[in-house]
């Protein structure tokens, strides 16, 4: 039997995309972007603090990181619990001696159980952004409406609360979305999401919500994790990426150099002292601008 | 088709690599490369094709979808630059689709003098379960979308998402396509087997493809890199005995990425000075295979 004849129509087919979500354009065409102080690159750090219940969730599905055994899975909680109680604070003290500035991706369920910790982030200056409720918080095109409204709405209400402010960014949990999720952070007055690793400059969504791109390429967890490979081999990548932008932005523009990092992968102690060899290697150089995602979107928005 | 003809469908004679005789490249070079960017178009939507799915979460596929999306809005360019930097052309393996929506990264490759075969409308249609008649229209779509938009006649065929069916090669052959990229079985052009007209197969690889290096063998940038250079150098070795073909399969996004780009150009730039290789588009050695070896290979043994 053949396939249904709707099988070769292409009712999308025409000049730019298959959707009306945002407009295509390519980096090389646009206004070049001048970074603050005529620094070439935007290091962007961004480091995501979750907090996985021991009763995971596959409704609309389970998070990467996830439990994994039959109930109870100490074994994954407490390896998750680690990144937050021991790893996070590696990080925190790395950031402090580098001199720089992070965008902490948080569960509003980081925010209820352990204020302290947002207190910390707080006090060293470094921005919030909302991550969902908790690891089973999860974003697909099968949630309701109204669930995906209910859970945007509880994460900032945690996070505002023990922070003291309203995060202005999002980063769904594996940067998955519904259809109506770049309409529901707008409405919930978010400035900006993280999740659509199309590009490497910020962009604009018909709706006007800002995407940040936050490259799942150079995330700890893509290189270490479901690559492989060592922290060693990661910082490298990441100076190989750095040398390559700096190339690029004397012809195109300013250039952002997103860093991903997940406490209880990066923050272990064989790994972490060649992650802090990355950020002394990155801070001593003088075209890297450190900047939180909201700086680099208040930067780009100022250019526009 | 009995089950001796589909457990053999019969493509190709066995020939072994031993003894056969001498292909020798214009200009006398020992290796013939050729790049195959892959220029496509993921639809976010696509229908379902009851022999494969498309995407593996509910549509959209965020991550999916814009990954390969950074190839039409970042990468291209990226990669396309290095490429042009070491004097290496593309054989484009084009989801002809692009040609509608993306305009002016097909115009930029067709600019760079590069070469368009098809890979199917979009990388979100397969093959599998279509009747004779879906089949030519996906193809006779793809000649003339792809003549519309750059002026050029496809000359070859890769599959929508290497999904084919056990007529594809005839077809292809049939419009007078003169390669197909589908077939792994050499690290030569061979002649393949078809109900009418010619077709030959050349070396495209699983192996090699950027794909292959970072998301089975999960490489690092630079051991991928390391990985390209000793396929040439082994293949520009055995290409004084009889000459070889190295294809390098790309896809933007995963090449172009700014931590993979460097190691990647610094590969072109090895190959392009080392000097046995015959840096060609796929038409070109098709060209020089038909011109002077096919006839033995396809009659003589």
């Amino acid at each position: 039997m053949a396939l249904d004849p709707a099988y070769l129509e292409y009712p999308k087919r025409r000049e730019g995309y298959d959707h009306d979500l945002y407009p295509w354009s390519s980096i090389f065409d646009r206004k070049p972007v001048a970074w603050p102080d005529g620094k070439p690159v935007a290091v962007w750090l961004c480091v995501s603090l979750e907090w996985f219940p021991m009763t995971p969730s596959d409704t609309p599905f389970r998070a990467p990181g996830h439990m994994q055994t039959s109930y109870p899975d100490y074994r994954h909680y407490t390896a998750r619990e680690y990144g937050t109680r021991v790893g996070f604070y590696r990080l925190l003290d790395a950031f402090r001696k580098a001199g720089v500035k992070a965008s902490i991706a948080t569960n509003g369920a980081i925010a209820e159980r352990y204020p302290q910790i947002i207190a910390d982030i707080m006090a060293d200056g470094h921005e919030i952004i909302a991550h969902s409720t908790d690891m089973n918080g999860t974003i697909a095109s099968t949630l309701p409406e109204a669930d995906e409204r209910a859970l945007i709405a509880q994460s900032l209400a945690s996070i505002e609360a023990a922070a003291g402010k309203r995060p202005a960014g999002w980063l769904s949990i594996a940067r998955s979305e519904s259809w109506n999720t770049p309409r529901l952070l707008k409405e919930a007055g978010l400035r900006y999401t993280c999740d659509w690793v199309n590009d490497e400059l910020p962009w604009r969504f018909a709706n006007g919500l800002v995407n940040l791109p936050l490259n799942h390429e150079l995330s700890d967890r893509q290189i270490i994790t479901v690559q492989q490979q060592s922290a060693d081999s990661y910082a490298q990548q990441m100076v190989d990426a750095f040398d390559w932008l700096v190339k690029e932005a004397a012809d195109h523009g300013g250039r952002v150099l997103p860093l991903h990092i997940t406490p209880y992968i990066m923050a272990l102690p064989y790994r972490i002292a060649a992650f802090e060899a990355l950020l002394q290697t990155l801070a001593a150089r003088p075209e890297a601008w450190f900047a939180t995602g909201e700086e680099i979107v208040t930067s780009w928005e100022g250019q526009q | 088709m009995s089950e001796a003809q589909k457990a053999d469908p019969g493509l190709y004679d066995f020939v072994p690599y031993r003894n056969r005789s001498k292909i020798v490249w214009p200009g006398g070079k020992k290796v013939a490369i050729w790049v195959a960017p892959n220029l496509e178009y993921y639809e976010i939507d696509p229908p379902a094709n009851p022999h494969r799915k498309s995407w593996t979460k509910p549509h959209p596929d965020v991550v999916g979808y814009a990954h390969r999306d950074h190839s039409n809005r970042v990468s291209h360019w990226r990669m396309a630059d290095a490429m042009s930097k070491y004097g290496f052309p593309g054989s484009v393996s084009l989801s002809v689709a692009l040609c509608q929506h993306h305009p002016e990264v097909v115009k930029d490759a067709n600019e760079r003098g590069w070469e368009f075969f098809s890979h199917g409308i979009y990388n979100t249609r397969y093959t599998y379960g279509m009747d004779e008649a879906q089949e030519r229209a996906i193809i006779e779509d793809s000649i003339r979308t792809v003549r519309d938009a750059t002026g050029q006649t496809i000359r070859g065929w890769l599959a929508p998402a290497l999904t084919h069916t056990p007529r594809t090669l005839d077809l292809i052959a049939e419009y007078g396509l003169d390669y197909t990229c589908d077939l792994y079985h050499d690290d030569q052009p061979q002649p393949v087997k078809v109900q009418s007209g010619k077709l030959i197969s050349i070396p495209y690889s699983l192996e090699v493809n950027d794909h292959y290096g970072f998301f089975v063998y999960n490489m690092s940038p630079r051991e991928y890199a390391d990985t390209l250079i000793r396929q040439y150098e082994r293949l520009a070795e055995e290409g004084e005995t009889s000459g070889t073909v190295m294809c390098i399969p790309l896809h933007a996004y995963l090449i172009g990425q700014p931590h993979r780009i460097g190691p990647f150009a610094e590969v072109l730039r090895h190959i392009a000075e080392d000097g046995r290789a015959w840096i060609a588009r796929a038409g070109e050695i098709a060209d020089h295979y038909y011109d002077h070896h096919y006839a033995e290979a396809a009659h003589g043994a």
